[in-house]
């Protein structure tokens, strides 16, 4: 009878409660059972987080962030240096520069400039309806090709390249989550990691200087026609836009989304697979790619219009 | 069977192909770029030769660096620099280039608008296009369009405005004392003797006024009947005139006869003339005649008997 009472009491401590450890949060989870005497507690979660549980998180934040910082410190070292400018780290590159952006050029090409002649038609007839139209091709200069353009170019990169390692990963490409390599060797990152890394740099500022200079063409054949009566005109008004401060922002901006674009994704799939991490959902580093874009973009608003 | 053993590695010719894509690329957005920097410093006229014109306001709210300065629409000038003078004044230096300076000659005044909508303008007139052209480093004084800062004088233009139109709309106030003054002067106007009445203020006045125009028809009446009337002033008068016409032709006549006697007492004064002439040899022979009959007369006293001692004696 005793032994009989001892098994229903353990069997009752076992089912009263699973604790369930999360980096924020404690909950406690109370199953009901019919053994009870009275119904169970309504239960809470914890209202004051775990410390330590913040503290691992933050210090795991720190870490990836300084390995993506550390990460593209060696490889723009890399990348500027004579040694890497070896023929086969030129013949990779060649070939990662082909599918980057020569497959993509036209068609990105045609997009983008159906895009800035449809943008560039509506911007322009709103203007000439209210009686501003002197400032519309300045709006259509600074909000295409200043703006949106490298914006644009920058997230299509992204995406394509996110897409290309996702599904298919190259042949002795960069390491991809599902097969860990620890460490990468000087002659990984100079014939494998570096030529990605510049041809998808590479990439993105292609594709904002085409897109960009047919967007001001374009602009100008929709405003003046096929006439050369108002290239002067035309082109005072890009001088205006493109003033020293702005031509600086525009190529310093431009770079910096080629330079997150091409390293941040990298950076985060060698992290992931360094720490032998599953593949998330999406594409790792796609959520700090994206903060970064953002932060540049917002810093360069901010320097140009506050 | 792996990916890597399906797919047949690259031929040279196609990593060939490949690496001469990625060339041009590179070429291609080489160029771009250095084109673009190119466009931009055209656009920037980093190229142009500019001179140099100054133009100071009191005011460069609204003038940035790089705004245009327009003729007649057309941009021929870039602001540099704004900058503060030792007197306080906004001096914003522009770049005119050279080609585009004609356009600006000494005579040549310019205008700084602030509209309340869009941005300021820099604008230059030029009316006299024959004078010397605007000398480099010339320093203008900008004159200045602002409607933002018209608007409190207009406003105290029209509160004053207003104020006046209250003061001369009151009841007690000048216009409506001008008013009823006119609607007194009208209400007489439309009266017995009408516009009399107005003027002198009553119809006795008015009336008086009638009664003196009567006594004068009367008295017009009877100085036209003496005057002009038979045997009246005129008549007599146009008599007077006959006679005084015939009087004159006399006169005209006896003007004739004196003009004769003038022409002989002329012709006398030249005789007279002559004679005079005559009279001094004449005067002269008498006096030498008088002298030797003196010098005769004295002979015949000194012998004549009854000559006087005319020698004196001393006692």
């Amino acid at each position: 009878m005793l032994a009989k009472l001892q098994n229903v009491a353990k069997s009752m401590n076992t089912d009263a409660k699973r604790v369930f450890e999360m980096p924020y949060l404690r909950i406690v989870e109370k199953k009901q059972s019919t053994r009870n005497y009275h119904c169970p507690m309504p239960t809470r979660p914890h209202p004051f987080p775990d410390t330590a549980a913040w503290g691992r998180a933050l210090k795991a934040r720190a870490g990836s962030w300084w390995y993506l910082v550390h990460f593209a410190a060696i490889v723009l070292v890399v990348a500027l240096s004579p040694s890497t400018y070896s023929r086969a780290y030129r013949a990779t590159t060649a070939k990662d520069i082909y599918t980057s952006t020569w497959q993509v050029l036209p068609w990105f090409t045609v997009v983008a400039s159906l895009f800035s002649l449809v943008l560039i038609r509506i911007v322009v007839v709103t203007a000439l309806s209210y009686g501003l139209s002197q400032y519309a091709l300045q709006m259509v200069v600074r909000v295409l090709v200043l703006e949106l353009i490298p914006l644009s170019a920058a997230l299509f990169v992204a995406l394509r390249s996110g897409l290309v390692f996702t599904g298919q990963p190259p042949a002795g490409g960069p390491p991809s989550p599902t097969e860990p390599t620890p460490q990468l060797s000087m002659a990984q990152l100079r014939q494998e990691v570096v030529p990605h890394v510049v041809a998808e740099a590479f990439s993105v500022i292609t594709l904002a200087m085409v897109s960009s200079v047919i967007a001001l063409v374009l602009a100008y054949l929709t405003v003046y026609g096929f006439s050369l009566w108002g290239v002067p005109g035309y082109t005072r008004t890009v001088g205006h836009v493109f003033d020293m401060p702005v031509t600086v922002g525009f190529a310093l901006k431009t770079l910096l989304f080629s330079l997150a674009v091409a390293i941040v994704p990298t950076a985060s799939r060698l992290e992931a697979a360094r720490q032998s991490r599953a593949a998330d959902a999406v594409q790792p580093g796609a959520v700090r790619l994206f903060l970064v874009l953002l932060l540049v973009e917002a810093t360069s608003l901010a320097v140009k219009y506050v | 069977m792996s990916d890597n053993a399906e797919i047949p590695p690259p031929s040279p010719t196609e990593i060939a192909r490949v690496e001469r894509r990625a060339v041009a690329l590179l070429v291609l957005v080489t160029a771009l770029v250095l084109g673009f920097l190119l466009y931009v410093m055209v656009a920037r006229g980093v190229f142009e030769s500019t001179q140099q014109l100054v133009l100071v306001a009191d005011d460069s709210e609204g003038v940035i660096v790089g705004m245009d300065l327009t003729f007649s629409g057309f941009p021929i000038g870039r602001v540099r620099r704004i900058e503060l003078d030792p007197q306080g004044k906004a001096r914003m230096v522009i770049d005119v280039p050279r080609k585009d300076a004609h356009w600006l000659r000494t005579s040549s005044i310019f205008t700084m608008e602030r509209g309340m909508v869009g941005e300021t303008r820099l604008r230059a007139f030029s009316g006299i296009l024959e004078d010397p052209p605007l000398p480099e480093n010339a320093e203008r004084t900008v004159l200045r369009g602002d409607t933002n800062a018209e608007i409190p004088r207009i406003v105290a233009s029209a509160r004053t405005l207003l104020e006046n139109l209250e003061a001369m709309t009151a009841s007690e106030s000048s216009l409506n004392t001008s008013l009823a003054h006119l609607r007194t002067v009208t209400e007489r106007l439309s009266g017995r003797y009408g516009l009399l009445t107005a003027a002198l203020g009553s119809e006795d006045q008015a009336q008086k006024i009638i009664a003196t125009l009567d006594h004068t028809n009367a008295l017009l009446k009877k100085a036209d009947q003496r005057v002009f009337g038979a045997n009246g002033v005129m008549d007599e008068t146009q008599a007077a005139v006959v006679q005084l016409t015939a009087m004159l032709k006399d006169v005209r006549a006896s003007l004739q006869k004196v003009d004769a006697v003038l022409v002989e007492a002329q012709a006398v004064g030249a005789n007279a003339r002559v004679a005079s002439t005559d009279l001094g040899a004449l005067r002269a022979e008498v006096e030498v005649s008088l002298r030797k009959v003196g010098q005769l007369v004295d002979e015949v006293n000194r012998k004549w008997p009854f000559a006087r001692d005319t020698q004196l004696k001393l006692p």
